[in-house]
């Protein structure tokens, strides 16, 4: 037994050893995690919270409160905007030092219940506003995200492993023979996982949201639109990853690489609203980014086509960018 | 068979990988109509050339034309091809798999006619991952076929199928032929090149070592006779006979116009004649007499 386990062992091993860019892959990999993880999360302690000054500048002398360690201030210069950033948990609480401190705080907020003892510790006279517009408690919020993420797992794993499959079993080099071209090809897996993506994720916004009494605020048609276009883009995104590769561990190992940071950055769980400003901009260029930014706009503004329209424009145009590539860059064939 | 102009023409075909040359500038014609053989070992650049010529390939030099016309569009509607190792689609029955291709052409013959042409009516609503491999390559041939081509691909069509799928399968070829199709068929079955193939080519090395008819080749090639002898049992003394001699690996064949003097000098050299065969020559040996080597060696 033991003979034949190490002969199977020692084919494998030559086989992953002679697999270049898989190889070069899964060293690499690693290594680049290490080194964004050390630039994202490295260097002085973060702060623990953050709260918005309203003001154009911050003087710390107006207010004993603004000397707490851990906690980031940012200047609002416009109540609304800072009312807005806290009833959606940008920020955890809102002061005002002009004059008697006052306050205002997303109840809902775990994060805004600890930072409102800080602040009536430091400042027992501090005045509590209450907050104007609905808050959006957590689950809420959560919830565009979670759809829009099951969204991206289903375009990208289910389109780039599925194109995979065709190409190592031969069945896309026969379809090679016949008048279909590559566009074509393509866009005719980007529709069928789309109908089937579409599908789940209207079963999934009726379920949940009958469990969690969710009502989105704006256009359920605009929001049915957005998860179309949204689809379109991460499958062509997915075929992107597929349309060259043959080798499983390379093309799972770069749909994970892609996956993770989105997941992470794109404002699933969090807001990136804290990070660095270069984190923002990079958690931009994801279509999941786009996605979860307009759906949230949606659901829980009441947005319509007009706010959302620069992120359907860049989905469309992301859309249209990876299907043209993914087209020129197609591989029939296993080399 | 009378001549007719060339429906394909391949002109000094050359394929280069890094270090290796598979098919090493190659070129024949293929008048219409006619069933074409690509004969040779594996590895002699067979299936490289008739890739290179179904447009999946690119050449290193060389190029393919079709009635006149560089391979394009117009090919691509009018061939019908079944590689060597094809996977479908899965959870397909074979109505739909046949169907699916039927969608990828402009025109050719309904789904249900293409599956009576092969004799997979029966078949038609069973999953295609259900098939025996004789009725996996009828489906493949059925697919081959939906686009009504005017010229039919087969490479290596038999390989793997047992004595009864390949006659059952030669027999569909046949009725194919029939319809005045052109066939380009690549095998290292002589016994099927001979039965269907008008027209041969024979590859070696990456390069064509003789082209004609088959029985033409071999009355060039060979004398009326074969006598077939295994080679540990014939003497070294009798190499020096007036004889012409084909060495395989595994036996001595004579070839030769006279029987009755041929088998009264091997009896006077005191040969062992126990385990003589005597019968006439085929592509195999043809291919040994070329080479110097076993076709399936």
């Amino acid at each position: 037994m033991m003979k034949r386990l190490l002969a199977v062992w020692h084919a494998r091993n030559l086989e992953f050893l002679r697999d270049r860019p898989t190889l070069l892959f899964t060293l690499l990999l690693p290594v680049g995690i290490v080194i964004g993880m050390g630039i994202i999360f490295g260097g002085p302690p973060r702060p623990l919270f953050t709260v918005g000054v309203l003001g154009t500048r911050i003087d710390t002398r107006a207010n004993a409160f603004l000397h707490e360690r851990y906690v980031r201030f940012v200047p609002i210069h416009d109540e609304s905007a800072g009312l807005h950033e806290v009833t959606h948990q940008r920020i955890d609480l809102l002061v005002d030092v002009h004059g008697p401190i006052r306050y205002w705080v997303n109840t809902d907020s775990p994060k805004g219940y600890i930072i409102e003892k800080l602040l009536i510790a430091a400042d027992p006279g501090a005045q509590r506003q209450p907050v104007t517009g609905q808050a959006i408690p957590y689950v809420d919020w959560l919830f565009p995200g979670i759809l829009a993420m099951n969204m991206m797992f289903s375009c990208l794993f289910g389109v780039g492993y599925v194109v995979l499959r065709y190409r190592k079993s031969g069945f896309l080099k026969r379809l090679h023979a016949t008048p279909l071209t590559a566009f074509e090809f393509l866009t005719a897996q980007v529709l069928s996982r789309l109908s089937l993506i579409v599908f789940v994720t209207v079963v999934l916004y009726v379920g949940i949201g009958a469990i969690i009494h969710f009502h989105s605020a704006g256009s359920i048609a605009l929001l049915l639109l957005l998860a179309i276009i949204g689809s379109l883009s991460m499958i062509a995104l997915g075929l992107t990853i597929a349309a060259r590769f043959s080798s499983e561990e390379l093309v799972g190992g770069l749909l994970n690489l892609l996956t993770w940071p989105m997941m992470l950055l794109s404002g699933v769980w969090f807001s990136v609203a804290g990070s660095p400003r270069w984190v923002q901009w990079v958690a931009d260029i994801f279509p999941l980014t786009q996605v979860i930014q307009a759906a949230r706009a949606v659901m829980l503004d009441g947005a319509g086509i007009e706010r959302i329209m620069p992120n359907l424009i860049y989905l469309a145009a992301t859309t249209l960018v990876f299907l043209l590539f993914g087209a020129w860059s197609f591989r029939w064939r296993v080399d | 068979m009378p001549e007719s102009a060339p429906i394909l023409e391949v002109h000094n075909l050359v394929k280069q990988y890094s270090s290796v040359t598979a098919v090493d500038g190659v070129s024949f014609a293929v008048p219409e109509g006619v069933c074409f053989g690509l004969l040779g070992p594996n590895g002699a650049g067979k299936t490289t050339t008739i890739e290179i010529m179904e447009g999946i390939l690119p050449p290193t030099a060389g190029e393919v034309r079709y009635r006149g016309e560089p391979v394009g569009a117009r090919f691509r509607e009018e061939a019908g091809i079944l590689f060597q190792k094809t996977a479908l689609q899965d959870f397909l029955t074979v109505h739909q798999s046949v169907a699916l291709f039927r969608g990828l052409y402009e025109r050719g013959l309904d789904v249900d006619e293409v599956l009576e042409l092969c004799a997979l009516e029966k078949l038609a609503n069973r999953d295609n991952r259900k098939l025996s491999g004789g009725q996996q390559q009828r489906l493949l041939l059925a697919i081959a076929l939906v686009n009504d081509p005017t010229v039919l691909f087969l490479d290596e069509p038999t390989t793997g199928l047992d004595p009864q799928a390949r006659r059952n399968f030669w027999e569909l070829v046949e009725s194919i032929k029939a319809r005045r199709k052109t066939i380009i068929l690549t095998t290292h079955y002589m016994e099927e090149a001979q039965l269907l193939c008008d027209e041969i080519a024979i590859m070696d090395r990456g390069r064509i070592i003789a082209q004609g008819a088959p029985q033409r080749l071999l009355r060039e090639h060979f004398a009326e006779v074969l006598l077939e002898l295994p080679r540990h049992e014939f003497p070294e003394i009798a190499r020096g006979l007036p004889l012409k001699l084909i060495e395989a690996s595994d036996r001595v064949e004579i070839s030769t116009h006279d029987l009755d003097g041929t088998l009264r000098t091997l009896i006077e050299a005191e040969v062992p004649l126990r385990n003589l065969r005597i019968r006439p020559a085929n592509l195999e040996d043809l291919f040994l007499d070329l080479t110097g080597k076993d076709l399936r060696a």
